[in-house]
């Protein structure tokens, strides 16, 4: 019997290794999986690449993890936040790299890891310095830019609610970058309010279809 | 001379943004528009977060945490609204769909250049957020600022000084001063507020203004 719920969030990230790079859902504190963040930090895990919108808002959470210093680099579309201090501190030090990405390429970058694509054409960004260095081609009319899939050791994503077979269904605008960042990691642990029996979720509205799914913790 | 304040900048916005567009407010000034589009008219407002048919923010006391725009503020939605992800949101964008991104800006340029999203400065921690995606995907970019900075020196620029957030893709500029749609062969001035000449609006503007028939 397949069965892809564990008992905790600390079980779901035993096997999280140093140097790992992990994709944490959420826009802000929406979607956020702060049970599973509070289970890495506790984890141990160091030298963390981290894949999110945000740098981290106020002191839980991403913040938290950034505040412990286990973040060497983050790649992200908007890390500065009246309240992202943890993160503002340590990159002023030189003590935590960042890449950032225009909101949409970033999307993109984790959509074509998951459909896997080797590369696209954009034309955001072109005639920026977030294009400084990169290949680009005129398609067209338009001037586009070369950017990369990011690939993922871990997506740690928060959905409403899952069944044993790891498929999804979200809530508002909590959805975020969960579905695509499901897609996109060798291994997706998923944060939900609730498991309910196979077959009980309505097949036309799933969003995730389980197979992007290897762990479900219910918090 | 009757310069416009913020809210008045948003209202003549507003009133430009027809029955059925699919609309991004950016952050800031922008999200002002919403609260000026008549009654009646229906306009879908788009959130890069994955929102369409966003309606008001909610009464005191029945925020949502998971029901938040673009700019992390509680919001509500319309009936036919819909959520989705990421990467279906810049589709959106990137792909053409939205008829319209309203802009807040640092500087425009003559060619229709857009900054606004880094000062520049060394120290500052960059952010760039869906604005570049905005920039090169909506079908209309306008933009809407101040005329001048707190200095009086003109944002509208020969070129940016500031990083670009994109390219050639300025549709139309609206200030305290006046709307300005920006086109191949220069700026031409819709109209001024009033009080103001064209011959003013031009020695506070200081590149070239081209008038147009209508003209205040």
């Amino acid at each position: 019997m397949i069965d892809k719920t564990v008992a905790s969030p600390e079980a779901a990230l035993a096997d999280v290794r140093d140097g790992a790079t992990i994709m944490i859902g959420g826009f802000g504190n929406a979607g956020m999986p702060a049970a599973l963040i509070d289970a890495l930090i506790a984890q141990g895990a160091r030298n963390l690449t981290i894949v999110n919108n945000n740098a981290g808002n106020g002191d839980t959470g991403l913040a938290a993890l950034i505040k412990a210093k286990r973040v060497r680099r983050i790649l992200c579309s908007f890390p500065r936040q009246a309240d992202s201090w943890h993160f503002d501190a340590l990159y002023r030090a030189g003590e935590l790299e960042l890449e950032l990405v225009p909101q949409g390429t970033l999307a993109e970058r984790i959509r074509a890891a998951g459909a896997g694509i080797g590369a696209f054409y954009t034309p955001t960004a072109h005639g920026t310095r977030l294009a400084e260095g990169k290949e680009t081609r005129r398609i067209g009319d338009r001037d586009h830019v070369l950017e990369y899939p990011i690939h993922a050791d871990y997506a740690l994503i928060k959905a409403d609610r899952a069944d044993r077979w790891g498929n999804l269904v979200y809530r508002k605008s909590a959805r975020n970058f969960g579905p695509i960042m499901a897609t996109a990691a060798k291994c997706t642990v998923v944060q939900v309010r609730d498991i309910v029996e196979l077959g009980s979720l309505d097949p036309e509205a799933v969003v995730t279809p389980g197979i992007f799914v290897k762990r479900v913790v219910k918090h | 001379m009757n310069r416009l304040d913020k809210n008045q900048i948003a209202a003549r916005v507003a009133r430009d943004i027809p029955e059925g567009a699919y609309v991004n407010l950016g952050i800031g000034l922008p999200t002002l528009v919403a609260d000026h589009l008549p009654r009646g008219r229906e306009v879908i407002l788009h959130s890069e977060n994955g929102i369409l048919g966003v309606g008001p923010r909610p009464a005191a006391g029945s925020e949502d945490e998971d029901l938040i725009n673009a700019g992390k503020e509680p919001v509500t939605l319309l009936a036919g609204g819909a959520y989705f992800h990421h990467a279906d949101s810049f589709a959106m964008i990137r792909g053409r769909h939205l008829d319209y991104a309203i802009l807040g800006a640092f500087q425009v340029s003559v060619s229709g250049d857009i900054a606004n999203w880094h000062t520049g400065t060394p120290d500052s921690i960059p952010a760039v957020g869906g604005a570049m995606d905005l920039a090169v995907g909506a079908k209309k970019v306008l933009v809407m600022m101040e005329h001048l900075t707190k200095k009086g020196e003109s944002k509208i620029v020969e070129r940016c000084t500031y990083p670009l957030t994109g390219a050639r893709c300025v549709d139309r500029i609206y200030t305290d001063l006046a709307v300005i749609d920006v086109k191949p062969d220069g700026l031409h001035v819709v109209e001024t507020v009033e009080g103001l000449s064209f011959e003013e609006l031009q020695r506070l503007t200081g590149v070239p203004l081209k008038r147009m028939l209508t003209a205040a």
